[in-house]
């Protein structure tokens, strides 16, 4: 199986990144050499296998653990918006959205 | 600097050798930092710190001091430290290495980080890393690589690059460092210092710039095992209400049986019935064979102290690395959509609308390797193509931890080489960013499966470079892996050798 440079853009724009001609080209390349490695996974029988998503469940079920839904922190506006690149009064700005 | 120049060995001194000389006041909080700050800065050209703030550092010092004065005694009270720039901080800036989050400043620390400071830590300042810890030389930092103190033309490793080369070169007795799929064991092989990957989720990943969340763990890297036990005692624990993949497992002192150990006369075999596992997978034609000599040294030295080497199988060791690079990067790619340019992180100067800011902020903000990643996570994970790649990864994730259980039933403890090479020089692997995967092989399968393990310093292969034993345990058995590690440094002074062109004297 090999990625064609539309398969990149499609990813690319699922991704929200944008890539100029050469990056396309570069990263085409490379994720063409990445998916033969991946393919030794096709020989691999796992027939009723469960996926292992958390390592601690191969030990036995992991349950979630969820907490009680209650705040628990306090107010921090102002140093959660410290690091945001454009605030005002507040909210966090973002280009007009609704025309 | 006159305080320093009192004491000008004491960069020399281990996280246990500085707390007893803390506790015994024949030194300050404060003269220890001022000594390993001026050492950091005559040692700058490694590229290890991202960011440092001699106030804050010495106000830390300063409040250690006076808890000392009141007569207060803990293990780790006083000690300098720093931290790997994944850590979020609130009195340092945290960039996880990534022009994504240049000037980021957290509102919170990380769960280890507060963890460490309540224990009367003091933070030196925040370590160079791979960006967002994808990485095995530190090369992919976007600030600056990262000199091995061994070599300076060479890799320290990765992605705790920054963290290794500081224990190693001296300009700090311990760092904390994350590992995704060998993040502190290669670099601390590759560095010639000790470094533990506990169990998943017996640290808390609170305020750790997530990569792969199903993989991501803390631990301390240092000189010694007893220096390592030292600081997992104090970062490990539950974190039941921030971290839902903490383990609720009761804290323990790694420590005390290790101390323990170091005074009481166990003979000449102390290690005497543990069983050794060497999985034929990772002695195989793949490794160098300087590595695998220094490898087998010190497999002879357990012996010596009463172990018992045992053959067992990991078969499906080789697929370990297509498994992990598409679970790794698909979890990345979900943890790094959160980079919109909106609450935090970069955002571009100029675009359309607003589906043009977040495409022009993350492909400016990213590197290569994050980008490349993204692009693989979002391609196994789109519609078509999930259950094929995936789902089929994790599948074989739980083979190859099942397996680990089958070979656990013939030994306590797994060892083979951490890094098939031992450090290689910067820019080498540069042109092939995914032939350079293939060197994780000894250390992605059980990061799969989540297991503790750690690397050892044993000895040095080809050009001088140091080489480190791994030591793999089964869940929870972080205590035997450092029982081990100690006894096999109380017999060796591997961990104790140190490189000599930046000796540098008194600073």
């Amino acid at each position: 199986m090999a990625l064609t440079s539309q398969e990149i853009a499609r990813v690319a724009n699922l991704a929200r990144l944008e890539l100029r001609p050469d990056e396309t080209e570069r990263v085409l390349g490379q994720l063409n050499g990445f998916f033969i490695l991946v393919e030794q996974l096709e020989a691999v029988n796992t027939d009723g296998v469960e996926p292992l998503a958390h390592p601690a469940a191969i030990l036995g079920a992991v349950a979630l653990r969820l907490r009680e839904d209650i705040a628990s922190e306090p107010n921090q506006r102002d140093a959660s918006q410290f690091s945001a690149p454009a605030v005002e009064r507040g909210l966090f700005l973002v280009p007009k959205v609704i025309e | 600097m006159s305080t320093a120049s009192t004491q000008p060995d004491l960069h020399h001194l281990g996280v246990a050798e500085l707390a007893a000389k803390l506790a015994a006041r024949e030194v300050s909080s404060v003269e220890v930092a001022q000594h390993f700050l001026a050492r950091i800065k005559q040692q700058d050209a490694l590229g290890a710190f991202l960011a440092l703030d001699a106030d804050v550092s010495l106000a830390q010092a300063q409040a250690a001091d006076a808890r000392l004065a009141s007569g207060e005694r803990s293990p780790l009270l006083g000690v300098p430290l720093a931290h790997k720039d994944v850590f979020v901080t609130r009195d340092f800036v945290t960039t996880a290495g990534s022009k994504m989050l240049e000037n980021y400043r957290s509102p919170f620390d990380a769960t280890v980080v507060s963890k460490l400071a309540q224990a009367g830590m003091v933070t030196l300042g925040k370590l160079n890393c791979d960006e967002f810890a994808m990485g095995s030389g530190n090369d992919n930092s976007a600030y600056k690589p990262v000199h091995n103190p061994w070599d300076l033309s060479r890799i320290p490793g990765g992605s705790s690059g920054g963290s290794a080369a500081a224990v190693a070169a001296r300009l700090v007795p311990a760092a904390t460092g994350t590992d995704t799929g060998g993040s502190i064991r290669q670099p601390a092989s590759l560095t010639g210092i000790t470094g533990i990957k506990p169990t998943y989720g017996r640290c808390s990943r609170y305020g750790m710039v997530a990569f792969a969340s199903s993989l991501d763990q803390a631990g301390p890297m240092a000189r010694s095992a007893l220096d390592c036990a030292l600081l997992l005692s104090s970062m490990a624990g539950p974190d039941l209400d921030r971290d839902s993949t903490s383990l609720n497992l009761p804290t323990t002192d790694y420590a005390t049986d290790l101390i323990a150990a170091s005074t009481q006369k166990h003979g000449a075999t102390p290690l005497k019935g543990l069983r050794i596992g060497l999985p034929k997978q990772f002695f195989g034609a793949g490794c160098a064979p300087d590595v695998l000599a220094a490898v087998r040294a010190a497999l002879a030295e357990f012996e010596k102290l009463g172990a018992t080497l045992v053959d067992v199988d990991l078969p499906l060791t080789e697929l370990s690395i297509p498994v992990y690079y598409v679970i790794a990067p698909a979890e990345a790619s979900s943890n790094l959509s959160r980079f919109d340019g909106v609450r935090y992180g970069h955002r571009a100067a100029h675009y359309t609308d607003l589906t043009d800011m977040y495409k022009k902020s993350r492909s400016e903000g990213f590197g290569d390797e994050a980008t490349r990643r993204i692009m693989i996570g979002t391609y196994v994970l789109s519609h078509g193509y999930y259950d094929a790649y995936y789902l089929k990864a994790q599948k074989i994730r739980r083979l190859i931890a099942e397996d680990f259980q089958k070979a656990f039933t013939q030994c306590d403890v797994i060892a083979g080489p951490v890094s098939p090479t031992v450090a290689w020089k910067i820019g080498e692997n540069a042109k092939d960013p995914v032939a350079s995967y293939l060197a994780d092989i000894y250390t992605l399968s059980s990061s799969l499966a989540g297991l503790p393990g750690m690397s050892v310093p044993a000895g040095f292969g080809a050009h001088g470079m140091p080489v480190g034993l791994q030591l793999i345990g089964n869940y929870f058995k972080e205590a035997q892996l450092l029982g081990a590690a100690h006894q096999f440094q109380l017999a060796t002074d591997w961990h104790m050798r140190q490189p000599d062109n930046l000796t540098g004297g008194a600073v």
